[in-house]
């Protein structure tokens, strides 16, 4: 065997084309990263703003993009009551740490991440299993608070544990999967009827 | 009994634990490093068979959902399972470096008392951060739950105290390995493995911090979990093997490091933007899409080529070498992470399918033949390594007495865990069909598929596959408690393209 390598197969040059590779990828994914994080920032088209959860929301199928999106409505205040931007981010924010505490994650899927023992979370708000949006809200809590009580287990015989829920941590929850329900997730789920939307 | 002579029997336990390790660290065969990675590996073991039971309890609780129901709920479980597998697969990779940073770089571990300390404090911190996921479990809603109860954020839910602990701990292990190749020699293994450690510890940090919304939540969630197991883990046992192949078939340092830079462009090229694949549904813009689907799928190339690797270098030496269960498991790891890694993956990463299998138990097949094939095999061939070590250096071969433990082990492991990833792709199939084509992702579709008779079949053959890996488990543990013991053949002395006897 002789020792004249090719170029192309010499370490060297390997090692060379390890660093561009890795070093342009990585600048790539800084940049990428500064773009995606200003059109996820809470407020913009993708993302809404905290106070979306004093509106309607639904989901449909955009026959243009031939994918479901948010739609955005009319107002609709949480438990009847108009919040500003702040109290708004306050309670989504109470809620959003709730889900974390109570690790809902390793049960649930948020946005489709997490575990796969319940059901994925992303558009419960909008999900028809509440039956009737008037009566929507109060069901959620009450089932967050007593899940065992209020079972909703569809003949599965799977149930929510008791997580020691207090009421304000419900109403956070609510508000904050009201808020996620609003993002824009470019078409996930797909094939999914909103509540109120099953004509 | 009485609580005095609870009290006596414990300190005779403590005492016999004692002699026991002072008689280990007297050890003549092992380096001082070597010893500090037999701490590593025994922690990992153990970590290993926690991951085991509570992946077991997770299962049983699909087919009877009222098993330890608000005792050990599936969440709980399910926490200890992966966390547990985390944190014993990180242990691996600690100890395989430690086991060989001295031979690499010619002098001892520069801060070997550190490593020791280190290693103490972390083993605290992960017996403690256990203790609270099982007994205390939950929180309110508030920081203090963030900072000492459990973060909630799959796979690193390790409340925020134990962050910080975690990045001290990974600071030491980072100070020992730069130090010490700086003290001895440099070498392209000792290069690459310094910057991805950089970047490892790095981009932990990218998960330690509290935010409102999901989406840029998730965003980071990502940073942490794919580039470390998409991207940086990959290279360090990319490190571990290239170290593997000269040891253990002589293979020559010039082919191994020429691949190992292969390896890094291919992985890395493909793996950091490939992040993308997680970024179609979180939120995130549409270019994601064209990304994440395009270079995702160029992630199984670098692992195809490590298959050709493996399988040239041990053809090209003809298999010879003195530990048999080892490369046993290194031809495993090879396979492992192709099939687990490469083809499982790049089976549901494209965008058009992905939007039907996104959070289905395709996921949990991927996840549970990916991480199998890709660490834990090369961990498990380390702790072969390190036993042969511990017994004097002996011929470890297929002749061994009671040798049909670690082939024994071996098949357990690899069917049980091939048997379980079948099972959860089935499940994964009738999922996305029914819950996602059929009904529309609504919690009436999901419970149609969960209800299914496809599913609640392949959870039970799930169980039986998942025993059956538990049963490997046990036996592996016990081999390597074992193996070697009363063996006086030494082992063959492997150089580099040769072996001589």
């Amino acid at each position: 065997m002789t020792e004249q390598v090719p170029k192309w197969a010499s370490e060297t040059f390997w090692k060379k084309t390890a660093i561009w590779v890795t070093g342009g990828s990585f600048v790539l994914l800084v940049i990428l990263t500064f773009d995606s994080m200003s059109q996820i920032t809470a407020g913009g088209s993708r993302v809404q703003a905290y106070s979306v959860i004093n509106k309607d929301i639904s989901y449909r199928l955009d026959k243009t993009k031939q994918r479901y999106q948010p739609i955005i409505g009319g107002d609709a205040p949480l438990f009847g009551k108009m919040l500003t931007e702040e109290e708004a981010e306050k309670l989504v924010d109470h809620g959003k740490k709730t889900v974390q505490t109570k690790n809902c994650m390793n049960c649930h899927t948020l946005l489709g991440n997490g575990a796969y023992y319940a059901p994925d979370l992303t558009k419960a708000w909008l999900d028809q299993g509440w039956g009737a949006k008037a009566s929507r809200e109060e069901l959620m809590v009450n089932f967050l608070l007593d899940p065992e009580k209020n079972a909703r287990t569809f003949g599965s015989n799977r149930k929510m544990p008791n997580l020691d829920i207090t009421q304000s941590e419900a109403e956070a929850i609510v508000a904050f999967l009201k808020w996620m329900s609003a993002i824009d997730t470019n078409g996930f789920p797909h094939n999914f009827t909103a509540i109120g939307e099953e004509d | 009994m009485t609580l005095q002579t609870y009290q006596e029997k414990a300190a005779v336990y403590w005492s016999n634990c004692k002699q026991r390790h002072a008689k280990f660290m007297a050890n003549p065969n092992l380096s001082g490093g070597q010893k500090l990675a037999v701490h590593y590996f025994t922690v990992a073991m153990v970590l290993f068979m926690a991951q085991l039971l509570f992946g077991l309890l997770a299962g049983m609780q699909f087919i009877f959902p009222s098993f330890l129901y608000e005792i050990l709920d599936f969440n709980v479980n399910r926490m200890v399972h992966i966390n547990a597998m985390v944190v014993w697969m990180l242990y691996g990779f600690l100890g395989s470096i430690y086991w060989f940073l001295e031979e690499e770089s010619g002098v001892p571990i520069v801060g070997l008392k550190w490593g020791h300390l280190a290693f103490w404090v972390l083993t605290g911190a992960v017996t403690i951060v256990v203790l609270v996921y099982l007994l205390i479990q939950i929180g309110s809603g508030d920081d203090t739950s963030l900072w000492l109860i459990n973060e909630g954020r799959e796979y690193i839910e390790a409340p925020r105290w134990a962050d910080i602990g975690i990045v001290i701990v990974i600071l030491v292990f980072f100070y020992n390995v730069t130090a010490t190749f700086a003290a001895g020699k440099w070498s392209g293994i000792a290069g690459v493995l310094t910057l991805d450690l950089v970047a490892l510890a790095g981009l932990y940090t990218a998960g330690m911090f509290y935010v409102t919304n999901i989406s840029v939540d998730q965003y980071w969630w990502w940073w942490v979990i794919h580039l470390w197991v998409e991207a940086t883990w990959e290279v360090l046992v990319g490190c571990i093997m290239a170290w593997s192949l000269m040891k253990l078939l002589g293979v020559r340092r010039k082919v191994v490091q020429t691949w190992l830079y292969i390896e890094v462009a291919l992985m890395f090229g493909s793996g950091i933007l490939g992040l993308g694949h997680h970024y179609f549904w979180i939120g995130t813009p549409e270019y994601w899409f064209t990304i994440g689907g395009f270079f995702s799928a160029l992630e199984p190339i670098p692992l195809v080529a490590m298959v050709v690797h493996s399988i040239y270098d041990s053809g090209a030496h003809r298999f010879k070498n003195s530990n048999h269960p080892a490369l046993t498991w290194i031809i495993a790891h090879a396979f492992g992470n192709f099939l687990g890694a490469g083809v499982w993956g790049f089976m549901h990463t494209l965008p058009q399918i992905n939007l039907y299998t996104h959070g289905t138990q395709w996921s949990a097949s991927h996840g549970h033949l990916a991480f199998f094939g890709a660490y834990a095999t090369i961990n498990i061939a380390f702790f072969y390594l390190a036993a042969q070590q511990v017994r004097g250096n002996v011929w470890m071969g297929g002749d061994l007495a009671n040798g049909w433990r670690w082939k024994t082990a071996a098949v357990l492991l690899n069917l049980g865990v091939m048997g379980m990833t079948v099972a959860l792709l089935i499940a994964g199939y009738e999922q996305s069909f029914i819950e996602r084509a059929v009904e529309g992702s609504t919690w009436a579709g999901y419970f149609a598929a969960q209800n299914n008779h496809w599913f609640m079949q392949a959870m039970v053959w799930r169980m039986v596959f998942g025993l059956m890996t538990a049963v490997g488990g046990g036996l592996l543990f016990w081999d390597l408690l074992e193996i070697g013991k009363g063996e006086t053949r030494p082992a063959a002395i492997i150089q580099n393209d040769a072996i001589t006897d």
